[in-house]
């Protein structure tokens, strides 16, 4: 048992490259539909920690400690968008399940109900060691 | 909830829970009246005093509990009716459903997570909230995770009994096993910052010790109350004063905590006189050599190996031949070790504490340069933060002086 974070960005679809602002109504319904589901499943389950859909990329600024003076602070949008965070899930599970689960949310259905194949980054939190003594 | 208090009602919680579940015929139902009659303890027992006849007073308000729960359900009102010619609470016998109660908890059917939770709760006698907060996940996470390990056990039809003498052997196995989970999630887990939760492996242990009142012949359970009892005792030495790691061998032997040293040792002697060799007993014996010596270099290494090689050919898991490997290199020298961890290697790719052995021995032979390069490769490997920092401090340590970079 392990805490994982399964990490989604704005890119990566491999299916889809439509962005969901231009997909028809029922479509988004759809995945909308689909990701409530899979909240309710991995809550009812006892494996869901948190998960979380963040703000769009055009409410993110950039801030860097340059050492000297203010901060610089860095309006978006950035160029990069399709790299930054779009939301997340927090589960306590197996490492297995927790692929298992990736690939669910990879899943998820797209315009036509295509799956858009959506990459999701799967990283284990830091915990303690094993028991036996190094 | 703590003292003297809360002690007699987790001894009290499962012996309690046995004699609803076993009258009701229903664990989940029984389960919930019985959390809620212990919380009603833990408010007016303080105040008020503990009633003369403890076991009674909960079983009577937790029989309540459950005529009220079922009262609400008008749909079961042919099993209230039959609730209501039950004999009155108080004739209980003195019969211990402890074990049947745990047999329950470790049902097949249940995940390691689910059957844990269940077995804190339902055995343990521990809140949700506290269980919550012990694996570090919300409170709802873990009161939807018992209430569906409930309907699990429900739906596969087991019955409040012992399993049968087909099945006893595998289940008590389970039990031990998860056991062993809590004590291990006990001792090491934590995010990050402080590495002992002694809540958990104290309630571990208070279990198995439970188990081995119930089963004192077993060697098995013996082997593993002693295993915990004989890790336990150097947890005072195990972190430094800033909380990190220190390994086995830099140990101040003297923080140690003797008791539970002699309490373990003369557990697994017991054991082992009784002629049936287990795993617990075996890593229990492990446990007891090195807590029988006074120094590091004391430790009786050929007889580590020997135990570790029985290990092994018992239970073929690679991890344990990580552990001979580096007991044939405490016997037969650092370059031993090696050729043993890279044969083994296959079997476990990509582990952090192959790299970790891996550096400790190169360091033994004198290869800084190797040791730094294997210490920094487990450093990137472990998802231990306070292991990845003792590891780190190792390669900083060995690059810094001299050779290695």
């Amino acid at each position: 048992m392990a805490k994982f974070l399964l990490l989604m960005n704005y890119g990566g679809t491999t299916n889809c490259d439509t962005p969901m602002d231009q997909w028809s109504p029922e479509d988004v319904r759809n995945h909308i539909d689909f990701q409530q589901a899979l909240g309710k499943e991995l809550a009812d389950n006892g494996e869901l920690v948190d998960a979380q859909g963040l703000a769009a990329p055009e409410l993110a600024v950039n801030v860097v400690f340059t050492g000297t003076g203010t901060p610089v602070v860095t309006d978006g949008p950035f160029p990069e968008s399709k790299e930054l965070l779009a939301g997340y899930w927090m589960v306590d599970t197996t490492r297995e399940r927790a692929l298992e689960i990736a690939a669910r949310a990879s899943a998820a259905p797209g315009p036509g109900g295509v799956p858009i194949g959506q990459r999701i980054e799967v990283r284990e939190l830091m915990s303690a060691p094993a028991a036996t003594d190094l | 909830m703590t003292g003297p208090v809360e002690d007699l009602l987790r001894d009290l919680a499962p012996q309690v829970l046995g004699v609803l579940a076993r009258r009701s015929g229903d664990f989940a139902l029984a389960e919930d009246a019985v959390q809620e009659a212990l919380l009603a303890a833990a408010v007016h027992w303080p105040q008020d005093g503990v009633p003369d006849n403890p076991r009674g007073w909960l079983l009577q308000v937790a029989t309540r509990k459950l005529t009220d729960q079922w009262r609400g359900e008008a749909a079961r009102r042919r099993r209230e009716d039959a609730t209501a010619a039950e004999p009155p609470p108080g004739e209980v016998p003195a019969q211990d459903d402890t074990l049947v109660v745990l047999f329950l908890c470790c049902h097949p059917a249940l995940s390691a997570a689910s059957a844990i939770a269940l077995t804190l709760r339902a055995v343990g006698g521990l809140t949700t909230a506290e269980i919550a907060r012990a694996f570090l996940v919300p409170e709802s996470t873990m009161a939807q995770r018992i209430s569906r390990a409930k309907q699990t056990v429900k739906k596969a039809g087991s019955t409040f009994a012992m399993p049968g003498p087909d099945e006893w052997a595998a289940r008590l196995r389970s039990v031990l096993h998860v056991l062993y989970l809590i004590f291990n999630e006990g001792y090491t887990s934590s995010f990050g910052g402080e590495l002992h939760r002694t809540e958990l492996s104290g309630e571990a242990i208070r279990l198995a010790r439970a188990v081995h009142a119930q089963l004192p012949e077993d060697a098995e359970v013996a082997g593993l109350l002693a295993l915990m009892l004989l890790t336990d005792a150097r947890r005072p030495a195990r972190t430094g004063p800033d909380g990190e790691l220190v390994p086995l061998e830099r140990q101040d032997r003297s923080r140690w905590d003797t008791a539970l040293i002699t309490e373990g040792v003369d557990l697994v002697v017991a054991a082992t006189a009784r002629g049936a060799i287990g795993e617990y007993q075996l890593q229990a014996s492990i446990a007891a050599l090195h807590d029988d010596a006074l120094h590091a270099e004391d430790t009786d290494w050929p007889q580590i190996l020997a135990l570790y090689r029985l290990l092994e050919r018992m239970t073929d898991n690679p991890v344990v031949s990580l552990n001979c490997a580096v007991a044939a290199a405490m016997v037969h020298g650092p370059e031993t070790g090696l050729a043993l961890v890279a044969e083994l290697e296959p079997r476990l790719p990509g582990h952090h504490r192959t790299a970790a052995v891996r550096a400790h021995l190169h360091e033994k032979a004198g290869n800084a340069a190797e040791a730094v390069e294997h210490y920094r490769i487990a450093a990137a490997r472990t998802t231990s933060t306070p292991e990845r920092r003792y590891l780190l401090d190792q390669a900083a340590r060995l690059a810094h002086l001299g050779d290695g970079s």
